[in-house]
């Protein structure tokens, strides 16, 4: 190869330090408010659980049943493609989740962002918040606290579509007949957390 | 338009365009571009019409930022000149002088010969990233490197 090839070939390529350039990156994003979607996953007992946070509050929680790359597009599409991995935004929920988890919160203080809930679910939702730590409501009485004593199929739907899993209780809603009924994360996620929380007597 | 979310392009892309700024505009001040170039990606990111060539359009704004660099070292180097202190030219290589003449090359020329030549590709692949044509793009590194040889004759 002619001289000046080979020289433009040698050139040393210092390794990206990508821990760096993430921090430098999330702090400059956030800084110029173009940071729409920070999220972060960490460890529980239900296994590893994906964070989602706006600059409005908690958007969203993730079980690891669905890929994370599904998640992130659906994010994408419905909030913004502005969305980048950044832990220390995610800092509070996840210490609030921990602290669930540990037996020492009984209930979430984080703000939340309910731009993925529409209609009347967000009512169904809304009503869901307020089932407290350690008790258990019906379908159908959600449904008639959210104004539509009727609409318990369509409260069911709206349960099930929970995006906020865990901090709105969707699984404090049971069958009125003593069944547990269905739950987004598995009937087993939703075991534990009524364990937990005491609604049900630990097994074994 | 389905937009992939920005971690992802960062994910698949960051360690490629920091050897294209590596090789552009010196080690020293790669980093400072490729942040630079996220930046202003992510900046326009949510108004992008195009999304058939994502990995291009970084590349572009890359070498815009590497460009911005090479100005703004020329300045300096001018302002230099007048006693003021220089800081340390981008390529602490051997092979200082090359390099040098590579940062003044247009940025055309500049990018395409770094893809040739650092990266070993072929024209058709250093078109697509840089969103020209292949028959451009060999012409980019031809004019390029007759311009490296000029300079390295003086």
């Amino acid at each position: 190869m002619k001289e000046i090839e080979r020289r433009l070939a040698a050139v040393p390529v210092p390794p990206l330090d990508v821990e760096r350039l993430g921090a430098g990156l999330r702090e400059r994003a956030t800084r110029d408010g173009l940071l729409d979607v920070a999220y972060a996953t960490a460890d529980s007992p239900l296994g590893p659980l994906t964070v989602f946070v706006t600059p409005t509050g908690l958007l969203r929680i993730r079980y690891q049943d669905e890929p994370l790359e599904a998640t992130l597009q659906k994010t994408a599409d419905r909030v913004s493609p502005r969305i980048l991995e950044a832990p220390e935004r995610t800092d509070v929920v996840r210490r609030e989740l921990e602290e669930y988890f540990a037996g020492r919160r009984r209930s979430f203080d984080v703000p939340l962002d309910w731009r993925l809930v529409r209609g009347f679910a967000i009512d169904v939702l809304r009503a869901t918040s307020r089932v407290p730590f350690g008790a258990v409501t019906t379908y159908g009485a959600v449904a008639t606290e959210a104004g539509s004593p009727r609409a318990y199929r369509a409260a069911g739907n709206a349960l099930g579509s929970n995006p906020i899993p865990i901090v709105v209780p969707c699984h404090r809603v049971v069958h009125s007949g003593g069944g547990l009924g269905g739950y987004t994360g598995g009937i087993a996620r939703k075991e534990y957390l009524l364990t937990l929380e005491g609604s049900i007597p630990a097994q074994g | 338009m389905r937009l992939p979310p920005f971690q992802t392009l960062i994910d698949a892309h960051a360690s490629e365009l920091h050897r294209f700024l590596s090789a552009t505009v010196g080690p020293t001040e790669a980093d400072d571009c490729l942040q630079e170039t996220f930046i202003s990606a992510l900046r326009a990111y949510p108004r992008l019409r195009d999304a058939s060539n994502l990995r291009a359009w970084l590349y572009t704004i890359a070498q815009r930022k590497a460009t911005d660099a090479a100005r703004r070292w020329k300045r300096q180097r001018a302002e230099g000149f007048d006693g003021i202190d220089l800081p340390v030219p981008a390529h602490d290589v051997a092979d200082e002088s090359l390099w040098l003449a590579v940062r003044g090359l247009p940025p055309k020329q500049r990018a395409a010969v770094v893809h040739r030549f650092v990266f070993d590709l072929a024209f058709r692949e250093i078109g697509q990233r840089m969103a020209i044509t292949e028959e451009a793009a060999r012409q980019n590194v031809h004019a390029g490197i007759r311009r490296l040889r000029l300079e390295m004759d003086r």
